[in-house]
């Protein structure tokens, strides 16, 4: 066991002021309830607490939604879907899609302020991703509410009816937003459960779909935990479900749905390999190696958590990592100067701290660099592990965290096949100058998303989801619309 | 106490984002449906014309290099703008139209929804009009839709909102520059249009609006080198032929005139989409 030694952080010329983004904009009430048939109402399960994961501090109470909440929430979701939402003009729909859209960007620091808040993301994140990318999908999904016919998904495209849709701690708003756009622009009505650890943008999107008027039972939010998600998955009158999150829930959720007629699309998770051939320009690979693994804290379900590296060039390419994460700042989410800001709760930690404890005792190096953590808090900071082997469990399990495991390879075929050793197949990057290796390489490997000299780049416009365990189903794009229409496929 | 008496509008034509008279001089008289006098309206001339191709090729790079959500917000933008003046938009029309107070309104709207559904376009036509090619050969091959360049637009004589909002926000929308001679005789509610796009974020010269006679400038428009396409929708049907010929000269495209008024409140489709969108294939070698 050897520990890669790192850069040193004094050397850096820049010493940085304190920077916080002010969180006088967020107005938290003490409690929130559930968000059904346009009203904020109290839910019948225990409610719980949701917790800044920078600060340890409790934010708020949040009604968790009993068997009986969500059934209420179904059934205002299907009177909205017979009533108002299906026999809408589809020119309407997207009006009011155009409408939330723009009032997310209107409303854009509030949300930011409040998913740093909640979530512990870097303010920079979510102010610069998470938030614009979220008004995004609801701008461009509101074109799509009139032009379904044009969407080569068979003329005429029905909605399915009623989605049940759970998503994940991650990106609690731009999830929503990938789940709740396409959905409405389709024509169906909703039902959403938030993560447990992050409901707080969901229930402020509550407030946005009040303000553009949105008809009552349209979207409804129902807040809790597991029990929550899976009393709205297993609803009988739910018609389509939608899952973001672990492979593992993912399974039961298509155990759950198998024999109903319930239409079923999963992103879950993953384990990208970021291959860096040797004419890959450096500076921009490790570049993007970095936006790769630590964006988001490494929470991220397609990020490159595998770093292939052609043998000749791994100890520059490893060198300059090391010296690029030594300029990593771990800190206050909400300081305009943080990367990596807080892992979103202590369970997830201690996971992280698992599996990193498994890759030391298996023999992989870890690296992490100098600097100081903050003294409250889930931080984490940015580690590399190098001497990995595809059989470590560091190389095969997600992480999802701040942690990269580095591998080596000789030959493209080499590159390949260690790139689709796994059981999923989400994502993966390709770093080289020649354009005809991309595609080629492109063209092998087995993962939804390939990302060529760039990574973790997202569009409303552009299709992601996952081969393998990975899920099935798109989100965005034309393809995206097909999991909420009557017989598209994809 | 005697009524406040008005401040009427000079009406100008609408060029690289200003408004100027014509160069020219030259104003003609424009009436309401029932013959009084309303305004005095700018008389485009030739060289108003030019100057607005010189402004629209200038602007073309930007608009067509701007991303296609930027466009999209854009154009929504103009109907959030038009919106707030929906009120002045029915005066208008129902004057020049000589339309009841809900027909002028029922026009108003749908010119309003018009840029909500062009809005929605500007990102995708390259997934619904563009794709892959699975060439027999170890290439990558795809095919995008590009916008033509700068399109000139003879706009309806009859429709002077919902008419020039069904030929024009097609063009924009697909990334192209337009240079605009309105109706004749109903030029009001273009001008107005200008002022929205003035202060809609659209970039100065990617519209160009003249007000004059299409009989007039068609020709020097269908022959200009260095218009790319030429929509003759409110050319004088006794002259289309020869502006189709003129426009020939540097291979222009040439949407024809209709063989009688179009219901602009029907469903456009891709129709005035497409004339003005180019077809680029990229090949690519795949190897390692």
């Amino acid at each position: 066991m050897t520990s890669t030694p790192a850069a040193d952080p004094t050397a850096s010329p820049f010493v940085y002021a304190p920077a916080p983004e002010s969180r006088s904009i967020v107005d938290i009430a003490p409690s929130y309830g559930l968000f059904v048939d346009g009203e904020f109402v109290d839910g019948t399960g225990e409610s719980f607490k949701s917790v800044n994961p920078a600060t340890e501090e409790v934010l708020t109470e949040v009604s968790a939604g009993s068997a009986a909440d969500v059934d209420r929430a179904v059934k205002a979701a299907r009177r909205a879907f017979t009533r108002v939402w299906g026999p809408m003009r589809p020119a309407d729909r997207g009006k009011y899609l155009f409408r939330i859209a723009r009032i997310l960007q209107e409303r854009a620091r509030e949300f930011a302020v409040l998913e740093s808040l909640d979530n512990g993301k870097p303010i920079r994140e979510s102010r610069d991703v998470d938030v614009p990318l979220a008004a995004a999908h609801f701008f461009y999904h509101a074109g799509w509410a009139d032009k379904l016919d044009w969407a080569g998904l068979g003329s005429g495209p029905k909605p399915l009816g009623v989605a049940g849709q759970v998503i994940p701690w991650n990106f609690p708003l731009l999830m929503l937003a990938w789940k709740v756009a396409p959905a409405l622009a389709t024509g169906n009505t909703v039902v959403l459960k938030p993560a447990e650890t992050t409901p707080l943008t969901a229930l402020l999107f509550a407030e946005v779909c009040r303000q553009a008027d949105l008809p009552p039972g349209v979207v409804n939010i129902v807040t809790g935990a597991g029990d929550t998600g899976r009393a709205v998955v297993e609803h009988d009158d739910v018609d389509k479900v939608a899952f973001t999150g672990s492979t593992e829930v993912g399974r039961q959720i298509a155990r759950a749905v198998a024999g109903t007629a319930k239409k079923l699309t999963l992103e879950l998770g993953g384990k990208a390999a970021n291959i860096v051939f040797d004419d890959a320009p450096i500076d921009q690979a490790v570049e993007g190696i970095v936006q790769g693994i630590f964006f988001n804290q490494g929470h991220v379900c397609c990020a490159g958590s595998r770093l292939l590296v052609q043998e000749n060039v791994h100890d520059e390419v490893i060198g300059s990592l090391q010296r690029r994460i030594g300029t990593l700042r771990v800190g206050d989410p909400l300081d305009k100067n943080t990367d990596i800001g807080a892992i979103n709760s202590a369970e997830q930690l201690a996971r992280i701290r698992e599996l990193a404890d498994y890759g030391v005792a298996e023999g992989a190096s870890k690296g992490q660099p100098a600097g100081e953590l903050p003294d409250r808090g889930d931080g984490c900071p940015p580690t590399i592990f190098t001497d990995v082997s595809p059989a470590h469990r560091i190389a095969r399990d997600e992480v999802f965290g701040p942690v990269l495991s580095v591998l080596t390879f000789r030959t493209p075929d080499e590159a390949v096949a260690k790139a689709n050793n796994t059981t999923y197949g989400l994502s993966a990057g390709i770093w080289t100058e020649k354009g005809s290796r991309i595609l080629t390489i492109a063209d092998q490997l087995r993962a939804g998303v390939v990302w060529a000299n760039t990574f973790n780049k997202f569009d409303p416009t552009s299709p992601f989801g996952g081969y393998k365990q990975s899920g099935y189903g798109r989100e965005g794009g034309r393809h995206g619309l097909a999991a909420y229409l009557k017989g598209a496929s994809q | 106490m005697s009524e406040r008496l008005l401040v009427r509008k000079t009406y100008k034509l609408y060029v690289g984002g200003a408004f100027p008279r014509s160069e020219s001089g030259r104003s003609y008289e424009v009436t309401d449906a029932r013959g009084h006098f309303v305004a005095n309206a700018a008389w485009a001339s030739r060289k108003d014309a030019r100057d607005a191709v010189v402004a629209a090729r200038k602007a073309f790079a930007g608009w067509s290099g701007a991303t296609a959500y930027n466009r999209g917000q854009v154009l929504y933008r103009v109907a959030e703008v038009m919106e707030g003046r929906h009120a002045q938009f029915c005066d208008e029309v129902a004057a020049g139209e000589g339309l009841s107070a809900s027909r002028a309104k029922a026009a108003v709207d749908a010119a309003i929804d018009r840029w909500v559904w062009y809005a929605g376009w500007t990102d995708k036509l390259a997934a619904v009009l563009g794709g892959a090619n699975p060439v027999a050969g170890p290439y990558f091959d795809f095919s995008l839709p590009e916008p033509t360049g700068v399109v000139a637009v003879l706009a309806p004589q009859q429709s002077p909102l919902l008419g020039l909002v069904s030929v024009l926000a097609p063009v924009v929308a697909g990334g192209n520059a337009a240079v605009v001679v309105t109706s004749k005789a109903r030029p009001l509610p273009a001008v107005t249009l200008g002022e929205v796009l003035a202060t809609s974020d659209l970039p100065g010269g990617v519209v160009n609006l003249l007000t004059g006679d299409a009989e007039e400038l068609g020709p020097w428009l269908a022959e200009h080198d260095d218009v790319d396409a030429i929509d003759l929708t409110g050319a004088p049907a006794n002259r289309a032929m020869e502006l189709e010929r003129l426009a020939a000269g540097s291979i222009k495209r040439v949407v024809r005139p209709p063989a009688g008024e179009p219901d602009w409140t029907a469903d456009p489709g891709l129709s005035r989409l497409t004339p003005f969108l180019e077809t680029k294939t990229v090949w690519h070698p795949m190897g390692v």
